[in-house]
């Protein structure tokens, strides 16, 4: 007799309300539950590291900032410090400190940012309005000093292009007063919240067993109580003076449970983590020089000379972001690039928390790890043999992960 | 105001597609309607299906892949409607100039009404590109009416 099977497809996507970016995710569904979930990527696949080969470093940077829109300044941030480790420029401590405070103001951004959008999949619009304008005012500092609201352009191989005035420091301590004034009310509308509290707990949940197994990084692992933090591990610029502690949502409500409420909660704690390191940095500002060469011809120069390989990675809002770069003499174009951005490393999380799933809670365990589908389609692979693609499985993701490590170690 | 936006006769409806880009102007896409710029004040807003919309509004450089459902989502739209393309990937390509996975700026894909350049262009500059664009949309939309009232007096014409 033949066996039936009560499951059926939901596919969402490419071009979804539901998703702010273009992914393809087919759901395999019986009643109300998600059995199943494929995925499929290469929908905002636009060749950033082939682009980055034909030009020099110089120019990468400002490619490497457009690789996402969200966290510019990270993808920017690491690319430089992997040509500083290939070319073995000393970069001065007041640019590392500059880097960093302007690190962490995006990092608060970002946050704010998937509160807001964690509040309007939930429902939740007038959250979702209240974080967005709060938002507001830290795009306003980034602004005053970087000269842009978004892809700042602030990144320069050996430092950064401008200086943290003190009208700047100024700037900067009346926001972070302003936000710590804000933090309470926050907390209050997502920690205390009854109704965001029913909607979030047990929803989507990572154990810490499948956080280490899909090797997930940043606020999705450390929401698992896993205390994963490059800023803590391997600490790199003004955080080598600062003694980063990651956050895990034990230290704050007592258990960790790895639900899309444990995530929210470590990431608005990670705001007021922000908030402290900005002020300590402010605090502790060195003086001296902001960039090791202000001439780029000379610059130029000197990278044309480099010879050699340089691997970075950094803390990235979204976890960890990792640039590996090869410098050849006499080529003044970067000869390899190589990025592994947060979300890559976050999609096969998706597979555990979505088992089990509600189809209602979809969209809600989707943003649960702030997915950022720019970053990851620069770095996927996809197949387009006569014009068809393949479906990228969760034993494709891993093979693919594990080939591009070993493709990095070669 | 623009030339040609006589009066706030209906809301206008715009649908956002994203065909690569890299986020940034999306989320100052989404600023606009959060209460710093606000543009639902005014009665843009934004609509979750291509059927509901009077406007396309399309970011990113069109990747490979995406070029065939931008045509079909520009399809969707009901007439009268307009293309507004944020951002200077989608106008020109811009950094991603010589990358082999474009299937050339949206122009290319679909007919264009307004471009905002900018990487990303600032909130401010979209409300203008989206005004401009209205006011093309209300002289289309008092053609589309004008050719009716012709077609439905010519039709009247040749009854008696």
């Amino acid at each position: 007799m033949a066996e039936y099977s009560y499951s059926y497809k939901i596919p969402v996507g490419p071009v979804h309300p539901g998703l702010k970016e273009p992914i393809h995710l087919s759901f395999e569904i019986e009643g109300e539950e998600v059995v199943n979930l494929d995925i499929k990527t290469g929908w905002v696949h636009r060749g950033i590291e082939y682009l980055g080969l034909q030009r020099n470093p110089i120019q990468v940077i400002y490619l490497a900032e457009r690789i996402c829109g969200i966290c510019s300044v990270c993808h920017a941030f690491c690319f430089a410090r992997a040509v500083e480790s290939a070319a073995g420029i000393e970069v001065p401590l007041r640019a590392e400190y500059i880097r960093t405070i302007i690190a962490e103001l995006e990092r608060i951004h970002s946050h704010i940012l998937w509160a807001g959008v964690a509040a309007h999949l939930m429902g939740f619009d007038s959250l979702f309005y209240y974080t967005w304008r709060v938002r507001e005012e830290v795009m306003d500092v980034l602004e005053y000093l970087t000269g842009n609201r978004v892809n700042y352009g602030i990144l320069a191989i050996g430092g950064v292009r401008r200086d943290i005035t003190t009208d700047g420091a100024a700037k900067i301590r009346e926001n972070l007063e302003s936000y710590l004034g804000l933090f309470n009310r926050l907390v209050e509308a997502f920690v205390e919240d009854p109704s965001v509290r029913a909607r979030t707990r047990d929803i989507g949940v990572l154990t810490r067993e499948e956080a280490i197994e899909t090797c997930a990084v940043g606020p999705t692992a450390r929401a698992s109580g896993v205390a994963t933090d490059v800023r803590q591990d391997q600490p790199y610029c003004a955080y080598a003076d600062l003694e980063v502690k990651a956050i895990t949502p034990e230290a704050i409500t007592g258990e960790t449970r790895g639900d899309v409420f444990d995530k929210a909660v470590v990431r608005l704690f990670e705001i007021a983590q922000s908030i402290e390191i900005i002020e300590k940095c402010l605090e502790g500002l060195p003086e001296g020089k902001i960039s090791a060469e202000d001439k780029l011809p000379r610059l130029l120069n000197q990278l044309k000379k480099a010879s050699g390989e340089g691997i970075s990675s950094i803390e990235a809002p979204r976890g960890e972001d990792y640039h590996y770069v090869r410098l050849e003499e006499g080529e003044a174009n970067v000869t390899a690039w190589k990025v592994r951005a947060p979300t890559y490393a976050n999609i096969p999380s998706w597979f555990p928390m979505m088992k089990g799933a509600q189809i209602a809670d979809i969209p809600l365990i989707v943003a649960s790890i702030d997915p950022c589908i720019s970053c990851t389609d620069r770095v996927t692979v996809v197949d387009r043999k006569k014009g068809t693609t393949t479906v990228l499985t969760e034993e494709d993701l891993r093979r693919l992960c594990v080939e591009k490590t070993r493709r990095m170690l070669r | 105001m623009g030339k040609g936006l006589n009066s706030f006769e209906r809301a206008v409806w715009v649908y956002h597609l994203n065909t690569g880009s890299c986020n940034a102007c999306d989320i100052e896409i989404v600023s606009l309607l959060t209460p710093r710029y606000d543009v639902e004040r005014f009665g843009i807003k934004l609509v979750p299906s291509p059927r509901h919309a009077d406007v396309l509004l399309v970011t990113g450089p069109v990747v490979k892949g995406m070029d065939e459902r931008a045509r079909r989502i520009y399809e969707q739209v009901p007439a009268p409607k307009a293309v507004i393309v944020v951002g200077t990937c989608g106008t020109d390509h811009g950094v991603f100039y010589s990358s082999y996975n474009t299937a050339g700026p949206v122009d290319q894909v679909i007919p264009v009404d307004v471009y905002v350049p900018g990487c990303p262009p600032r909130p401010e500059a979209i409300i203008e590109g989206v005004v401009k664009l209205w006011a093309k949309l209300e002289s289309q939309r008092r053609g589309v009416q004008e050719t009716a009232e012709q077609d439905a007096a010519g039709k009247e014409g040749v009854a008696l």
